[in-house]
């Protein structure tokens, strides 16, 4: 019986649309490409004029610098409001509650424009302890509230927003059970927040914070109401002076794109790394695979715990 | 420190006295006048129909709930509370950890930590508590993985073992902190029929060793082998309790009868 099957021969299912479908879209693909590429309009020398003059490259590292100090405050101060929300103490979950309606309902501008001018409300900023005559400093707005920490500060007062509801949501994916285990073992609570619920949290939480910090990066370019030379600012800047919008633009398109392919490549490894224990047989990082290529041996003891059973 | 831990558990053996506890979720009453007594290093199968409050009963021993009213000693020591003349204190949050090191809790879905391997879960508690040093706390963590027969599985994932196997990995989690009492709710309800087998065994090993155990199963054959106290409850009461051989087979209540018919 099993013998006269041998003879036999598997033809897969061929779909001659999906054929058609991809050609058309090639073809439009490289339309597209050719027009960019050949029409001169788009001055493409330009571009590669301002890609990487000094100028453009400062604005970049001050954006960059932005995002970087948005992001890292923003968590924490998120993650702190998160924790607030999720108290058992009513009156701090009220308020972190209260915070996060406050600054997820005012445009970022508008804070970013209220903290410039803030020096206009309140001369001079103290260090003390409120209705006491107890201070340990007095500062002039004005000489505090520059451009930069105004940025800063708005940034982070209207993004930690955001990250609070993020890692809220990572913490209530959290299965109950994790938490009495925790607890059934002994383990303290900042013990059982940050070892155990955390990371597990983690993998929810990274791929929304990701789009936080890439909506980030580019948001950042609201601050130019502060007069401050970011990427984007710096751009108008220039082409305001040599009427040259196209190609500045596509300055600036090109190096938030990069910024962006870079984000996206961080979020992936760290999405596999945190996936690590759940993947049945995952496969081994691009860093393993080309360690195992120079060891063989040690990189397949490694893993082979994995495949015992 | 280790020194205070050293001397209770010299003196200290388990024994477990539950007076007139009583709990609500709102209206519903979990838990009605429970008292109970149990001898250190004794072995109690708490059986009943589902709702009945056999679960909550356990969760209240390790203070994961608390009692509405009654009292729980665990070797003269008030669970949640501390007793300073006539007065009970109710216990911070990091008193009632402390308790809870005495009592091994496992649970009917395991909850072992999916993101730490085997071997970092069973070392996990011990070092948080500073009771042994990592190095010894792998070395027991290694007498453990043997007794339960896994030894060869410390660097897995929770996630890739079969759920008799990841059972027996949280039995051993819990001996970790060598409590003097192990509480197990319904430990084999979430496992195939084929793997109940290896996760009882397990657990008959530790009916012998002075801890004592607090098992609430629907496992009637399990409990007639390895019990000395069975406990049959149906709304939030205590019905009826005694030896195994009394009230698996000779029952003395209605209720009870009915339940077993049912069951066996």
């Amino acid at each position: 019986m099993n013998r006269d099957h041998q003879h036999l021969k598997v033809v897969p299912a061929r779909y001659p649309a999906r054929t058609i479908g991809a050609v058309v879209a090639l073809f439009i693909l490289a339309g597209v490409v050719e027009s960019v590429a050949l029409n001169p309009r788009w001055e493409w020398g330009v571009f590669a004029r301002w890609f990487f003059d000094p100028v453009i490259l400062h604005g970049l590292g001050q954006t960059l610098l932005l995002t970087l100090l948005g992001t890292v405050f923003s968590l924490i101060f998120g993650g702190l409001l998160a924790l607030a929300r999720l108290s058992s103490s009513w009156l701090l979950s009220s308020l972190a509650w209260g915070y996060i309606w406050l600054f997820r309902s005012l445009p970022l501008i508008v804070v970013l424009i209220i903290l410039y001018n803030f020096s206009y409300l309140y001369d001079t900023l103290s260090f003390g302890v409120p209705f006491t005559a107890l201070a340990w400093g007095h500062f002039q707005t004005i000489n505090v509230l520059g451009q930069f920490p105004a940025a800063v500060i708005g940034l982070t007062l209207v993004q930690a927003a955001y990250s609070a509801e993020i890692i809220r949501g990572g913490f209530l994916g959290v299965d109950h059970g994790q938490m009495e285990a925790a607890s059934a073992l002994g383990l303290s609570a900042t013990r059982r927040t940050f070892r155990i619920i955390l990371p597990q949290a983690l993998r929810a939480i990274i791929p929304t914070a990701f789009n936080e910090i890439i909506s980030l990066a580019k948001g950042t370019a609201m601050v130019y109401v502060l007069a401050m030379p970011e990427l984007f600012y710096t751009i108008q800047m220039i082409y305001n002076r040599n009427q040259e919008v196209i190609p500045l633009l596509m300055v600036g398109a090109a190096w938030y794109l990069i910024i962006t392919t870079v984000l996206s490549v961080i979020q992936h490894s760290v999405e596999r790394w945190l996936a690590r224990s759940v993947t049945r047989d995952a496969q081994p990082s691009r860093w393993r695979q080309w360690r195992s290529r120079l060891n063989p041996v040690a990189a397949n003891e490694e893993i082979s715990h994995v495949r015992s059973h | 420190m280790s020194e205070a831990i050293d001397y209770r558990q010299a003196h200290a053996t388990g024994a477990i006295s539950i007076t007139g506890v009583s709990k609500s979720y709102g209206r519903h009453k979990a838990l009605d006048d429970v008292s109970l007594e149990l001898e250190p290093g004794s072995v109690t199968v708490i059986v009943g129909p589902s709702g009945s409050g056999k679960s909550t009963l356990l969760r209240t021993l390790n203070h994961l709930e608390r009692v509405d009213e009654g009292f729980i000693q665990i070797d003269g020591d008030y669970i949640g509370y501390q007793r300073r003349g006539d007065k009970l204190y109710e216990l911070k949050e990091k008193a009632i950890l402390r308790q809870r090191i005495n009592v091994g809790y496992v649970f009917q879905n395991f909850n072992l930590f999916p993101h730490l391997t085997v071997l970092e879960n069973l070392i996990e508690a011990p070092i948080a508590h500073r009771q042994l040093s990592k190095r010894d706390a792998m070395t027991r963590a290694g007498e453990l993985l043997d007794i339960v027969g896994l030894r060869h599985k410390a660097d897995a994932w929770p996630r890739h073992l079969s759920g008799g196997q990841q059972q027996r990995i949280a039995i051993a989690r819990a001996l970790m902190l060598s409590p003097r009492v192990m509480l197990f709710d319904e430990p084999t309800s979430a496992l195939d029929p084929e793997l109940v087998g290896e996760v009882l065994d397990v657990i008959k090993k530790l009916a012998r060793s002075g801890t004592t155990l607090v098992i609430v199963t629907h496992e009637i054959g399990f409990a007639r082998e390895v019990a000395d106290n069975v406990v049959f409850m149906v709304d939030g009461k205590i019905v009826e309790q005694g030896s195994a051989t009394q009230v698996l087979n000779n029952p003395r209540h209605e209720r009870t009868r009915r339940f077993l018919a049912r069951v066996l």
